[in-house]
């Protein structure tokens, strides 16, 4: 991954490769609902590369540490999601064997 | 103070069902809650006969900063209101409601199902003896797409440079012959013998050295069946798929290697027939409908939303009786302003009804929780390049 910071901390565009909308768009959305992101938005430059480019612009913060934040929420989201959804599995399962 | 609440509250409804809220009628101090219409705008598409609105989800932290609502993540918030619902299981399908998460997420569970979960598929076929009316390739490209009950969990990527070997490779046998005077005869998948001790085919020796030991196309040390995860449960394939047609005198004789791969490389390695999500469909009358246009109403529905319900003076009343059905098909405001004036349909923007269908390696459960698992990986991955 490159990390490509013109002058300041603040302003930073991610290249991530092997990834596309998949990561990039959630990564997106975590980091819209977070305060000290002034700008954020990805784009796929090529199709036949499998590569996205993030683009994070902060407050003040360096933008490494907002999308670091961001990955860790988007994790913590999966991780209660999953545990969420294994629980109503098993709900179901125990409810359709009583019938 | 409450009472003033109540107050704005109500001139707020009546000014919402004129179809605007002036500002003067906001509350002075933010009362950390949007007023009516924006939540609406915020949590709900509008399906109108002629386009839907409001399609966007409103990301950004401070959207509401200035009506004093914070629009940022909260993780707490998030957990509270987070739920699933199952509301169909068996072992190839399953529906659950997932309520309270924005598509961006939803939606990279479902690209990961479709694209990012491994499961095992044919992806080198041998031919030793084909005189079917179907050509080799097209024969290998058939085999390719039959799924493969193989727990893929158990089995390694075969890379460029490995030997195939029992981690990482799964061997088929098919050899099937027409009788010369018999009736023509149809290929299926089950004629997929599985070889727990890998291929049987030799390779052809490069010298003339005949004592040299003779070489199969795969190297494995030891038998597949005797690992503890297959004695009791033999690798199978999906039965009843017709692979090929015999005519008398024909034959088919051939070895399938199966590997591991994703879906992104091939379809073939899609672990999904197909999975889906569509949002919660809404659908509210906005005013009473009586008498012979709730008959109408209930008519003009394709799938049976509306229900007539008969009330105690006589008269039948119009009710939303299975919202879930509604296809979004507009039939029911299409005649008409009247008509569009009288029912509102709506989609709830963060309540997703997701569909797997599971192509049978893996149980529609397990891949769910398999694709959330990665999309975890890929976040772990980015915080260790970061750091």
């Amino acid at each position: 991954m490159e990390h490509t910071s013109f002058g300041d901390q603040r302003n930073a565009t991610f290249s991530l490769t092997e990834e596309d909308h998949t990561l990039a768009n959630a990564l997106r959305f975590t980091l819209n609902q977070d305060p000290r992101v002034m700008f954020c938005g990805y784009s796929i430059p090529h199709p036949s590369e499998a590569r996205v480019n993030i683009r994070v612009q902060t407050t003040g913060d360096p933008a490494r540490e907002v999308l670091k934040d961001a990955c860790q929420d988007l994790m913590q989201m999966c991780q209660h999601v999953r545990s969420t959804f294994d629980n109503a599995v098993a709900d179901f399962k125990k409810g359709s064997s009583r019938e | 103070m409450s009472s003033s609440d109540s107050d704005s509250d109500t001139s707020m409804k009546e000014a919402q069902d004129k179809g605007f809220v002036s500002a003067l009628d906001l509350p002075d101090v933010p009362s950390q809650k949007l007023p009516p219409h924006l939540e609406l705008r915020k949590t709900r598409v509008l399906c109108n006969a002629d386009a839907p609105v409001n399609t966007d989800t409103i990301q950004y932290s401070g959207a509401y900063a200035s009506m004093g609502v914070d629009n940022s993540l909260r993780l707490d918030h998030f957990s509270n209101n987070f739920r699933v619902e199952v509301t169909r299981l068996t072992e190839e399908e399953m529906e659950f409601d997932m309520v309270g998460i924005n598509p961006a997420i939803a939606n990279a569970f479902r690209r990961i199902l479709l694209a990012e979960l491994p499961t095992m598929a044919i992806e080198k076929v041998l031919i030793a003896n084909n005189t079917s009316v179907i050509r080799d390739e097209i024969l290998a490209h058939r085999l390719g797409l039959i799924p493969i009950k193989a727990d893929p969990r158990l089995f390694d990527y075969l890379s460029e440079n490995d030997k195939p070997s029992e981690k990482n490779t799964i061997v088929f046998k098919l050899h099937v012959a027409c009788e010369r005077r018999g009736p023509r005869i149809a290929v299926k998948s089950d004629e997929l013998k599985w070889l727990p001790n890998g291929s049987e085919l030799h390779k052809a020796s490069e010298g003339s050295n005949p004592n040299a030991k003779v070489e199969t196309y795969t190297s494995f040390t030891r038998s597949q069946d005797s690992l503890p995860e297959f004695s009791s449960n033999p690798v199978t394939v999906y039965p009843d798929i017709i692979v090929s047609k015999l005519g008398p005198g024909q034959e088919i004789e051939l070895e399938a290697h199966a590997v591991k791969g994703v879906g992104k490389t091939h379809a073939k390695w899609s672990p999904v027939a197909t999975s889906w999500y569509r949002m919660l469909p809404e659908v509210v009358l906005n005013e009473e409908i009586k008498g012979k246009k709730a008959e109408i109403l209930k008519q003009k529905c394709p799938v049976g939303v509306f229900d007539i319900e008969d009330l105690a003076d006589g008269t039948k009343r119009a009710k939303v009786a299975r919202p879930r059905a509604c296809t979004l098909c507009r039939e029911c405001v299409r005649d008409g302003e009247e008509w569009e004036k009288r029912i509102s349909l709506r989609r709830v923007k963060d309540h997703f009804i997701f569909t797997i269908e599971s192509t049978g390696a893996l149980p529609p459960e397990v891949l769910f929780t398999e694709a959330v698992k990665i999309l975890e990986d890929k976040c772990e991955r980015v915080i260790s390049d970061l750091s």
